[in-house]
């Protein structure tokens, strides 16, 4: 039965606070009526939660929840009308923004900020959620994985016992959530030529989360994900059930794997490269399935899929090409300058350092970040920008990389200029920004009449 | 006066959440545009520190989980570690090494985690976490000041005992204990600090300081002017420095944050204050 929420003043004001958002161009209006509400009347998320006659899904990770999400609204939009924050706001009032703004929606998609998602999910009791990694991130906000992984425990703990546990059985600290849970479905990967040789430094959760001992690894696919077991007391990777076999990167480009269901499996051609995008589609498929998608409607829509906003965005701009792809922390930095190197060998890339809340105001990231690959592939020169260009200089330059050969310029749009400057005709400038110096790289292209506002975009 | 530095770098597969490899990357660089010989020897759980083996110790951070696993190993290793500072080791120990270092750390639940003992203090975790831009003014040589710019996160509350040194007076941000107004302990060649950062690569006069340090003769108190070393082109440094220490004196230590707030989207068209 939907509950009937009254269209009443407060829900009416904190529209009109979106709209004028937008017309005053001082953001995309996606928070703002969300935060008013959630002043106005905390409870009134949980009622317009409530009303959906499909109920929601939340989905979670520290790297790829905008992705995923995405991917799911892909494969579910044929099937459902979505309630879905596709325009990145991740929080309790994003979420209720989103709400207010979805009056015929069936189902709720949220994409959930890890620290918020206990709340979240407390509030809008989701009918599953999907948990797809925990890495160490902007320890200045979030402070530390451990304490975030508590958080999540008790969450999960507390949803009802209906309700789905979408888990990727890689991560030691997420895979461990489904454990005990009455409707559960782990992922994750089973291609030991993707395996890493070592461990990356920045790997996280890699002693057994029961007894302390270092986990041994049969195969390390992106950070600590990967297949473990501890040799002391024998805590391992639990049985996987949906995962992807027969992995083919195809660089910059694409990725493709076979997808196997408790069911059935089929060939996925992915248009994102990357073992991250992998695990992203992946984790897509399995929530995609509880919610009720057949495996052609997967496939379909992992196969449609094309890149979330300022994650993995080519623009065009004149007659050169830009890659953008946003870093946050080391794991997905990472990957990042891993997809950026099998492309090729990139003679020039742009990366830029902002500290602003959003970005994470400690810096010391950067040096978690295995940037060498970059170097080893033949870099001849890094254009650094952002508020923390000279930092972001200075952790090349201890990787011994010329100081002469790095370009520090702290103003983004001169940055960016000097990149494109520098980039040939007909040739691709790799972009690698925070996220604030993304949104705003994009809103200088964007200006110029490259791509449109995200807003737009979410709209 | 030797050229070769013998690095110590303690549980570097446990103790490197504020990006500690970032601090030895500067101090290897440093050395080898000199011409010094350094080389970075990890000492894990159940090694030994071997007496006269090594010229300087590194100690990072880590989470509570990695600093509870390595805790009691490295109490262990106490009076090892202790002989090799006093026998004229230079050492450096961040945030959750410079905690475990002292005499104990106090956690929220009452429950303490042993100490080595060798700085001349204690440590008890408080209600909410200090965390913010922090800038130091710290004179390691008499007469002369210098500044260091980082960045702290902790919710541990550091106590010196009556007559330590710390490492420096704090500018801006919270230090110590937030109320004390110093941050950090320094005995000898021995310094322990909250800043990260990582805090080398910012303020390379540290870095330069303990390669001097730990080229000095064995047994001698620092002398009045560390070994000279060969000045190097520090622009790049000097810069981030200044950036760091501008974001300490806006915004450093003003407020206790409370951990786990989500992501906020910030306006497009913001531009910070002091800045072009």
């Amino acid at each position: 039965m939907a509950v009937r929420v009254p269209l009443s003043a407060e829900i009416l004001a904190a529209r009109a606070a979106g709209r004028l958002s937008r017309l005053l161009r001082t953001g995309g209006g996606t928070t703002m009526p969300g935060k008013l509400l959630w002043k106005l009347d905390p409870g009134a998320i949980d009622r317009l939660a409530a009303r959906l006659p499909l109920g929601s899904a939340l989905v979670s990770a520290t790297n790829g929840k905008t992705t995923t999400a995405a991917m799911v609204a892909e494969i579910l939009e044929p099937r459902y009308r979505l309630a879905h924050n596709n325009a990145g706001a991740n929080l309790v009032s994003g979420v209720a923004s989103t709400l207010l703004a979805a009056r015929e929606a069936e189902l709720g998609l949220f994409e959930v900020d890890e620290g918020a998602f206990p709340e979240v999910a407390r509030r809008v009791k989701p009918r599953a959620v999907c948990l797809g990694n925990l890495f160490r991130d902007q320890l200045d906000r979030y402070g530390e994985l451990e304490h975030i992984a508590e958080r999540w425990r008790g969450a999960v703990r507390d949803l009802s016992d209906d309700a789905w546990s979408v888990v990727n059985g890689d991560d030691p600290q997420v895979g461990d959530l489904a454990r005990g849970r009455r409707r559960a479905l782990v992922f994750g990967l089973d291609d030991l030529r993707h395996a890493q040789p070592a461990l990356q430094h920045a790997a996280d959760s890699k002693y057994c989360i029961a007894c302390g001992t270092p986990y041994d690894y049969a195969a390390a696919y992106v950070g600590h994900l990967g297949d473990y077991r501890c040799p002391r007391c024998g805590h391992a990777r639990p049985r996987l059930d949906v995962l992807a076999r027969s992995i083919e990167l195809e660089g910059r480009e694409s990725a493709s794997f076979d997808l196997v269901t408790p069911e059935a499996e089929s060939r996925v051609t992915l248009r994102l490269p990357g073992l991250y995008n992998v695990y992203n589609a992946l984790a897509a498929a399995s929530l995609a399935q509880v919610l009720g998608a057949s495996l052609p409607e997967i496939v379909s829509g992992l196969e449609c899929f094309d890149a979330a906003f300022g994650r993995f965005e080519r623009i065009d701009v004149e007659d050169k090409g830009l890659l953008m792809l946003l870093i946050k922390n080391p794991a997905g930095a990472n990957e990042a300058v891993r997809t950026v190197v099998s492309g090729g060998s990139p003679k020039l890339a742009l990366i830029a350092l902002n500290d602003a809340i959003a970005d994470g105001r400690d810096v010391s990231w950067i040096w978690d970040v295995d940037f060498e690959p970059l170097i080893e592939h033949g870099l001849e020169t890094l254009v650094a920008t952002g508020d923390r260009a000279a930092e972001l200089a200075l952790r090349f330059k201890y990787a011994g990389f010329p100081e002469e050969r790095i370009q520090v310029i702290p103003e983004l749009e001169r940055a960016l200029d000097r990149g494109l400057a520098l980039t040939p005709s007909g040739g691709e400038l790799a972009v690698l920004p925070t996220y604030t110096a993304m949104l705003a790289l994009r809103q200088v292209v964007g200006e110029r009449g490259h791509v449109r506002p995200y807003w737009e975009r979410a709209a | 006066m030797s050229r070769r530095i013998v690095v110590g770098h303690l549980y570097p597969d446990y103790l490197n959440i504020y990006a500690d490899r970032g601090n030895i990357a500067v101090l290897a660089r440093r050395a080898a545009w000199r011409g010094i010989d350094l080389e970075v020897r990890s000492i894990s759980m159940g090694d030994p520190i071997a007496p006269g083996e090594h010229d300087l110790l590194y100690i990072g951070g880590g989470q509570d989980r990695e600093q509870a696993l390595t805790a009691s190993d490295l109490a262990a290793k106490g009076e090892q570690l202790i002989t090799a500072v006093r026998e004229g080791a230079a050492l450096l120990a961040v945030c959750g090494g410079y905690q475990l270092l002292g005499r104990f750390y106090r956690d929220r639940h009452g429950t303490e985690l042993p100490g080595v003992g060798l700085f001349p203090l204690q440590t008890v975790a408080g209600e909410r976490r200090m965390i913010g831009d922090v800038l130091l003014e710290c004179e390691l040589g008499p007469g002369v000041a210098r500044e260091l710019a980082g960045f702290e996160n902790h919710a541990g509350r550091t106590h010196l005992d009556a007559g330590a040194t710390p490492l420096g007076r704090v500018l801006a941000g919270f230090g110590n204990d937030g109320e004390s107004g110093y941050e950090g302990c320094r005995l000898g060649r021995a310094i322990g600090t909250y800043l990260h950062g990582p805090l080398l690569p910012r303020n390379p006069w540290l870095a330069d300081w303990l390669l001097g340090q730990a080229l000095a003769p064995r047994g001698e108190e620092p002398g009045p002017e560390p070994p000279q070393l060969q000045p190097l082109g520090d622009e790049l440094e000097a810069s981030a420095h200044q950036v760091s220490a501008r974001r300490a004196r806006e915004r450093g230590g003003r407020s206790l944050i409370r951990v786990a707030h989500g992501l906020p989207l910030p306006r497009l068209s913001r531009r910070r204050r002091g800045e072009n």
